[in-house]
């Protein structure tokens, strides 16, 4: 125990000489906090259309004024040619061409319907996807609003109509900011404490100093809290400064007791360190341990389910997702932040991140060897 | 003060293998209390794989070493304990300052707060540190730092200590100064097991051992050497030795 001391003594004192690792710590996650949720948000705004009309009509106008007036589309050319459209496609200068054909309002007028020809640039998919959604669902109401015009209602329908209205539960503005701050939080909780603990021991080895550890008798258990014990004291320390951030410029109060957050964050933290420790083990340079925390990190991020939704993952994906414990902490959040979870609806995040702990952390601890 | 009849370090046949590669092979000897035992040899001979293995830090492929009594493949935890050991490296924290340094190794091996004051007291104005006790060790010069190293070494007064070529790019006088400090260790009773490729530094050991290609090619005080190969310099000594080296130095 007295060990311990003189251990943790050393490495705070080294954590707090050091202006990179200080700047590291806390600007980095400041910064990310501020620009990443403003920024990345899922929203599709600003989809360029061209419009190509060879009708020129009262009806082909007003369909046009009432897709400018959605405010989700910009008009970036009204042409009388398709390949002319389709040219501004080519050069990036329009996302989805809309055709209305030459005789649309005679065609509406006099058979009571007419068609439209959309082609839109996959290129971006999610853009893509989601204008062309946009477009449907504004040209249909546009169709409602033409057959209230032209035909008085019957007092008995007789085309029989499903009308869909919803609510967004637990997000109930669909707020992008509360859905993205806790998840971003959590990856820079993650890249704290699995780079930075990796890269201290690495740094021992490089410059030597571990070997003079080594041949002393520091039991390696002793020598591995100390590593952990600071950087798991970091950890919370950001977790508290992003949260803060949280509420001050995205005003998120979470629903459920914060508490929650840190008792999870305190097991989780554990796991991650446990797998710095564990890369640290196994590599000699701090190059290496970089780039393995980096493709760990990789796959962490975009298989965690904050950019992508891990239920719309095929199942062999969805089965790695299970061994990325950034996906439950993600989780975790977005039910206490969110939902408002209580401890025994995260209990069973809890029980795996717990064992992802101890075997991380045992596992390192036997491949930490003060003999070669 | 030599006590012959007291081995401290006794080597029987010990090898190290690395693959089909033999680092050092089937050395023996025994280092007595108090003696200063010099390890010669080329790059690349085997030196610093020897004494990895009786610091604990390496394990033997065969053969048997015992240090301070313990033995080299069950007991390394206990003979950690009663070593100093200094690397080839420079391995104090930089980024400590000097009496950071001697709180922390001191700490480790388990002094006393009160212990560790005093001793630091001694070595500061032993080494004329005592200006430089805050200034962090990564901005003194080299000298400085391998004498530092040294007394943090021997900071917990163990009864071996190790060094692996201490004073590896450091100036004349201040070798000499390390070299009085060695000898004043070893006159308190400690044992003093050094390697060197500095062979003027071979003279100032009771007993030097030369080291070819894994194997112990002489043993004996410097002057029965000089005798022996009828050479006025341990550096002809070397020479006529270390030139049968068939392995390439790394």
């Amino acid at each position: 125990m007295k060990t311990l001391r003189f251990l943790l003594e050393k490495e705070f004192r080294q954590i707090f000489r050091d202006p990179a690792i200080l700047r590291m710590m806390f600007i980095m996650p400041v910064i990310q906090l501020v620009v990443l949720p403003m920024a990345a948000n899922y929203e599709v705004k600003n989809v360029k259309l061209s419009v190509v009309d060879h009708d020129h009509s009262s009806y082909s106008r007003n369909l046009v004024n009432k897709i400018k007036s959605s405010g989700y589309f910009i008009l970036t050319g009204y042409s009388s040619s398709f390949d002319a459209a389709l040219k501004q496609v080519e050069v990036d200068q329009a996302d989805i061409v809309l055709e209305i054909p030459a005789d649309f309002e005679k065609t509406i007028v006099r058979e009571n319907k007419a068609g439209l020809f959309l082609a839109v640039n996959a290129i971006n998919g999610v853009k893509a996807g989601i204008g062309s959604q946009y477009l449907n669902t504004i040209i249909r109401d546009y169709n409602q609003e033409i057959r209230l015009q032209w035909i008085q209602m019957p007092r008995f329908n007789n085309e029989p109509r499903i009308q869909t209205t919803s609510s967004n539960w637990f997000n109930v503005h669909m707020n992008y900011q509360k859905f993205m701050v806790p998840g971003i939080l959590v990856i820079l909780l993650t890249m704290v404490g699995a780079f930075l603990t990796s890269l201290n021991i690495v740094k021992e080895k490089e410059i030597g100093t571990i070997e003079q550890i080594n041949v002393t008798p520091v039991r390696k258990v002793h020598f591995i809290l100390g590593k952990l014990i600071p950087f798991w004291i970091m950890g919370q320390i950001i977790l508290t400064i992003g949260l803060t951030i949280g509420r001050l410029v995205y005003g998120i109060i979470p629903e459920g007791n914060i508490g929650l957050i840190y008792l999870f964050s305190s097991v989780y933290l554990l796991a991650v360190l446990g797998l710095g420790l564990l890369v640290s083990t196994f590599v000699q340079t701090q190059q290496q341990a970089m780039l393995i925390s980096f493709f760990f990190m990789m796959i962490f991020i975009l298989m965690g389910g904050l950019y992508t939704s891990i239920d719309s993952m095929p199942a062999w994906a969805q089965m790695i997702t299970r061994f990325n414990p950034v996906s439950y902490f993600i989780d975790v959040m977005r039910m206490v932040v969110l939902k408002g979870s209580r401890l025994k609806d995260i209990l069973p995040h809890m029980g795996i991140m717990a064992i992802f702990a101890l075997v991380l952390n045992s596992w390192a601890v036997f491949s930490y060897k003060k003999r070669s | 003060m030599i006590e012959l009849n007291t081995h401290m370090i006794t080597a029987d046949k010990l090898t190290k293998q690395f693959g089909d590669f033999t680092a050092v092979d089937q050395i023996s000897f025994d280092v007595s209390k108090g003696e200063i035992f010099g390890f010669l040899g080329a790059n690349g001979a085997g030196k610093t794989t020897a004494m990895r293995m009786l610091c604990g830090l390496s394990l033997p492929t065969s053969g048997k070493a015992s240090v301070n009594g313990f033995d080299v493949n069950t007991e390394t935890e206990k003979i950690k304990r009663s070593i100093g050991y200094m690397s080839q490296k420079f391995s104090l924290y930089e980024d400590l300052t000097v009496r950071e340094n001697m709180r922390f190794y001191g700490g480790i091996y388990g002094m006393t707060i009160p212990q560790i004051k005093l001793k630091t007291q001694y070595i500061l104005e032993h080494l004329h540190l005592e200006k430089e006790k805050d200034t962090l060790v990564g901005s003194l010069p080299l000298g400085w730092k391998q004498k530092l190293s040294f007394s943090v070494a021997i900071f917990h007064d163990p009864s071996i200590v190790f060094l692996d070529e201490p004073t590896g790019g450091v100036d004349p006088i201040t070798r000499r100064e390390f070299w009085e400090m060695i000898y004043e260790a070893a006159h308190k009773g400690t044992t003093i097991f050094v390697t060197t490729h500095y062979m003027d530094e071979a003279e100032y050991c009771n007993r030097v051992c030369i080291m070819v290609d894994g194997r112990i090619e002489a043993m004996d005080t410097p002057a029965n050497l000089k005798k022996q190969y009828e050479s006025a310099h341990m550096e002809d000594v070397f020479l006529k030795l270390a030139r049968k080296a068939t392995r390439i130095a790394d």
